[in-house]
């Protein structure tokens, strides 16, 4: 079939995911016009990767997701050994600009964009080796030399930088942040992120599809949900197996206690960044009864590991589920007194409102997903119905209300993060009283040469997995992607003619994970 | 009205069950009869997937009231009498991990966090990662776990302390 009446031939995956389309393109020509017909359909630049497919009689392969409104097209276009070239989609996509070149840096195949700056790659390898070429060993040790980014200069009288990082300030990730100030406030902001670069994607190559659910859940901890599902449903995909309802439903449950302990952890945060340590106090002591209930349900405070191929490593008997309603009503009282003295606190809607603020043209430029994207007004959540798109099991049963809220503001993103706890509370007391009885884990053997995508909204945003299964039944390739990916790039804009105290509200309002991104 | 209604949450909860409250109260005693004063801890994060970070913050929250007994964190390493690390210890961090470490002033305490910072975990030595972090810089303690729940960091700490003496 045809999508937005472009050349390219697709075919739908099958099974019980997100819906996915595959494509190829005859020529970099091809891939570029779709790219632009993709623009102009306000679709998305959802990931892009690279692989070495020459062990298997090939080249260098690009693979270009593409996020539509009927669903996601994945589009690969092969590249001859010996000049990967493509042409730059970062004029139709500015998202497309770091995955590019994490891209080049990571496998080695390169457009010819003016931006050829390296992202992950800082100086703990060489330039012209590439780790995730099959003829680069991981073990390689090379000198570690730190090296020297060209930042953006912006001049002018009065005009002064302001690094931050690598380490920051608080318990947080590493990454760097160059601010270009007058004054208080901000011109503009530059990131430098890659510190967390360690080697996750080359440790896929080769593992056993078990191994790879254990690592892909440690891609970014605060996600370890959105990453099992979306890796165990592109898995899935690709050897043609079907999780149960049962199982289904027991991951949608753990996929909305991550994205509500996260919520309430971040809105404890952002009355903390405003100097109101009464939220933070009051929320972090919700977000540690809800983990604690976790622990006891699920074995884990975060729910690692608990999502599989094939299904679900755990149950959940009557008095759990009875545990999970009353909780959900507690924390929802709760919550929702403490939205009021938010929602009334003079001193913290100051800091929120207008703070930080993005548009929804400018989300849809940037390709934003998520809470983010909600926050600036687009019905976008891989959860919900919308015109032409049906959501994957169980949400389509569930029937997802989606948050959103126009001022795209930190207070708009506050908004959205309140009501998607309270319909995420909600979810999971339908969950709890509609679970239906079946099999827990599906028997799953790998398919040789299979591939699958899997595309999970978490509590962030799109979470995206593409899996490639070789002819030995093992790993070839795993590309985890994260919406902080998108997101970054906002979070540059967001800040802009705001001022430097700002910053860490805003920050804190997104919330991005470094080392999803970073691999 | 709310933080009346809330009460003490340190104090006022059970000691047995689902809440390990004597248990914190005595760690926390150990520490400050150890100490005798404020420790200040500055958190690394050196490479790690952030669910160790998740149960660090969570060491702030009124149930481990952390702060509470004069255990903080603070925002420099020249301001801490404590490093605790997060790993594994990527090649880009590396120089970052030692420059944090040669600013932290003697008698220095370090921890390591996590099962990646431990051993390197899942993601060891590679062409991306130093693995763990006594591969980097000198560790006193270590504290596995992936991540490791606030009580099990709390006693790595204790432990650091009663080392030094």
């Amino acid at each position: 079939m045809r999508l937005l009446d472009e050349t390219i031939a697709f075919t739908m995956q099958t099974g019980v995911g997100a819906p996915v389309w595959f494509g190829r393109a005859a020529d970099g020509e091809e891939l570029r016009r779709f790219a632009a017909a993709a623009r102009r359909a306000d679709g998305r630049m959802a990931a892009i990767w690279g692989s070495d497919e020459r062990q298997r009689a090939g080249g260098f392969r690009l693979h270009c997701v593409f996020g539509l409104n009927q669903g996601h097209a994945w589009v690969s276009l092969d590249l001859p050994t010996d000049a990967p070239l493509y042409p730059d989609l970062a004029d139709i996509f500015p998202a497309a600009n770091r995955m590019q070149r994490a891209t080049r840096d990571m496998v080695g195949i390169a457009t010819g964009g003016d931006d050829q700056r390296p992202w992950l790659r800082h100086g703990a390898w060489p330039a012209d080796w590439y780790p995730l070429r099959h003829d680069a060993a991981a073990s390689a040790d090379f000198p570690n030399a730190p090296s020297d980014y060209d930042f953006v200069r912006v001049g002018g009288e009065g005009a002064h930088e302001i690094p931050v990082g690598p380490i920051h300030a608080g318990i947080i990730e590493p990454g760097h942040f160059r601010f270009s100030v007058i004054g208080e406030k901000v011109l503009r902001l530059e990131q430098r992120l890659g510190y967390q670069h360690k080697g996750v994607e080359k440790l896929f190559i080769g593992s056993e599809i078990a191994a790879g659910a254990r690592l892909v859940g440690r891609i970014s901890g605060d996600s370890t949900c959105a990453y099992a599902w979306a890796y165990a449903s592109a898995v899935e995909a690709a050897c043609g197996v079907a999780p149960s309802l049962r199982a289904l439903m027991l991951r949608a449950l753990m996929l909305e206690r991550e994205r509500v302990a996260n919520h309430l952890g971040d809105l404890g945060a952002l009355g903390n960044d405003a100097a109101l340590a009464f939220g933070f106090t009051q929320f972090m002591h919700l977000k540690e009864l809800w983990l604690r209930l976790n622990a006891r349900l699920f074995g884990h405070r975060f729910m690692m590991d608990r999502i599989v191929p094939g299904g679900v490593a755990f149950d959940l008997e009557a008095p759990a589920l009875a545990a999970i309603i009353e909780q959900c009503d507690h924390i929802g009282r709760e919550a929702a007194t403490l939205r009021t003295i938010y929602d009334e606190h003079a001193g913290l809607q100051d800091r929120f409102l207008t703070t930080g603020a993005i548009d929804a043209d400018l989300a849809r430029e940037l390709s934003l997903s998520g809470m983010g994207a909600r926050a600036t007004g687009i019905i976008l959540d891989g959860r919900a119905y919308r015109q032409g798109f049906t959501p994957p099991q169980p949400y389509r049963m569930l029937g997802v209300r989606p948050a959103t809220d126009d001022r795209g503001d930190v207070a708009a993103r506050v908004a959205v993060r309140f009501n998607e706890i309270f319909e995420s509370l909600r979810l999971q007391r339908e969950i709890a009283v509609s679970l239906p009885d079946d099999e827990l884990r599906a028997d799953l053997a790998p398919v040789a040469g299979g591939a699958g995508l899997g595309v999970i909204e978490g509590w962030r945003g799109e979470v995206l997995v593409g899996v490639q299964i070789g002819d030995d039944g093992k790993l070839a390739r795993v590309h985890p992607h994260d919406p902080s990916w998108q997101a970054w790039p906002a979070l540059e804009h967001a800040v802009m003619q705001d001022i430097v105290p700002d910053f860490p509200l805003i920050n804190k309002s997104f919330n991005l994970s470094y080392s999803g991104v970073d691999l | 009205m709310r933080i009346l209604r809330t009460g003490i949450l340190t104090e006022s909860m059970p000691a047995t069950g689902a809440w390990p409250q004597r248990e914190i109260e005595r760690l926390h005693d150990d520490i400050l009869r150890i100490l005798g004063r404020a420790l200040t801890i500055r958190e690394v994060d050196a490479g790690s997937c952030n669910g160790c970070e998740l149960e660090i913050h969570a060491l702030n929250n009124p149930a481990y009231n952390i702060e509470g007994r004069g255990i903080k964190f603070v925002a420099s390493p020249r301001h801490a009498d404590m490093l605790l690390v997060t790993g594994p210890v990527t090649k880009n961090m590396e120089n970052a991990v030692r420059i944090a470490y040669d600013c932290t002033p003697d008698p220095k305490l370090v921890v390591a966090v996590g099962d990646c910072g431990c051993t390197g975990g899942l993601f060891g030595e590679s062409y991306a990662s130093c693995g763990k972090v006594s591969n980097v810089i000198p560790v006193d303690v270590t504290v596995p776990g992936c991540p490791p729940p606030p009580l099990d960091l709390l006693r790595g700490i204790l432990t650091a302390i009663g080392k030094q003496k």
